[in-house]
């Protein structure tokens, strides 16, 4: 096991390349489903308070 | 009306994007996490070592399928850019878009990736040569694209300018792909996309075109995942959005 971790003495550079690309990869992907979760959220929230205004005056 | 038009139009519908990229997606999730699983344990623990660069080739798992994406990546954008400008389809901007930062990520994993092969197979992180400038002109590029769409106000005249310089770019990529054979160069030739087939083995291609079915898969998964926050930032007035929203 520790010899898989190892890489034959090129640990640095074969995890390094493996970290960073998981790293860049999971950042990407986070942004994008933040981003849709925000807009979900941002209409919703609107929609809500549209409805409560409409609810007053009726 | 022929059926490729079709198509352009069912997709160019906003709605019908987020309904059917909302069905599609976790399916195209499991089938991501399958070949991901199976890309990465047959490529660092079952593939035997390289006979010349011993276990630092494995860095070919992440590096290659890396820089394939920025490649293909660019010709979506490329695609999605003819689409915008000749008919007029906003979808095509959103894809475009929503693709140029996942392209960038790539192109940076390719470039880093390399630079990690480099150090200790060539002694040196980094080199002026054909494949390695190219390939960070490309990734300049992409920043290119996504820093004018932000810089211009107007939506319109924004789509429209990044998608010309979207084209611009494209003659870009048959620079990197003939990098190798065109110049003397420390990157290798072409390995795998040859006339006379792949000149790895099996063992050790298999894995890797796994992790290339694997990193489309991510292209397309965050793509839509994206897209999909755009259209509704879009299109938040719209009907369709207030009832999908007000009616959960």
């Amino acid at each position: 096991m520790s010899e898989f971790f190892h890489m034959g003495g090129y640990a640095l550079y074969v995890w390094g390349s493996v970290g960073v690309t998981a790293v860049v990869m999971i950042a990407i992907a986070a942004a994008a489903i933040l981003r849709h979760r925000r807009e979900l959220c941002r209409i919703s929230r609107r929609l809500r308070r549209e409805r409560k205004m409409y609810e007053s005056q009726a | 009306m022929n059926s490729f038009m079709k198509w352009i139009h069912k997709w160019g519908s906003p709605p019908w994007f987020y309904r059917v990229s909302g069905m599609m997606l976790p399916w195209l999730t499991g089938l991501f996490v399958i070949t991901l699983v199976y890309g990465l344990y047959a490529g660092l623990v079952l593939a035997p070592a390289d006979y010349q660069q011993g276990e630092s080739f494995r860095i070919i798992y992440v590096h290659v399928p890396a820089a394939w994406m920025g490649m293909f990546v660019y010709m979506v954008m490329a695609f999605a850019a003819v689409v915008h400008l000749v008919w007029r389809i906003k979808i095509a901007d959103v894809v475009l878009i929503s693709s140029a930062p996942i392209g960038a990520a790539f192109a940076f994993i390719a470039l880093v990736t390399g630079s990690l092969w480099g150090k200790p197979m060539w002694g040196t992180w980094w080199t002026w040569d054909a494949r390695l400038t190219s390939e960070l002109l490309l990734l300049f590029i992409y920043l290119g694209i996504i820093a004018l769409h932000s810089a211009v106000e107007d939506r319109q005249s924004a789509g429209r300018a990044t998608a010309v310089l979207t084209l611009v770019g494209v003659v870009n990529i048959p620079i990197i792909h003939y990098s190798v054979v065109w110049w003397n160069t420390l990157h290798q030739g072409t390995t795998v996309m040859r006339l006379d087939g792949p000149a790895i083995a099996a063992e050790m291609l298999w894995p890797l075109l796994s992790m290339a079915v694997a990193f489309k898969l991510y292209y397309v998964i965050v793509m839509m995942l994206s897209a999909r926050g755009e259209i509704l930032a879009r299109e938040r007035k719209s009907r369709w959005v207030r009832e999908l929203v007000g009616g959960e």
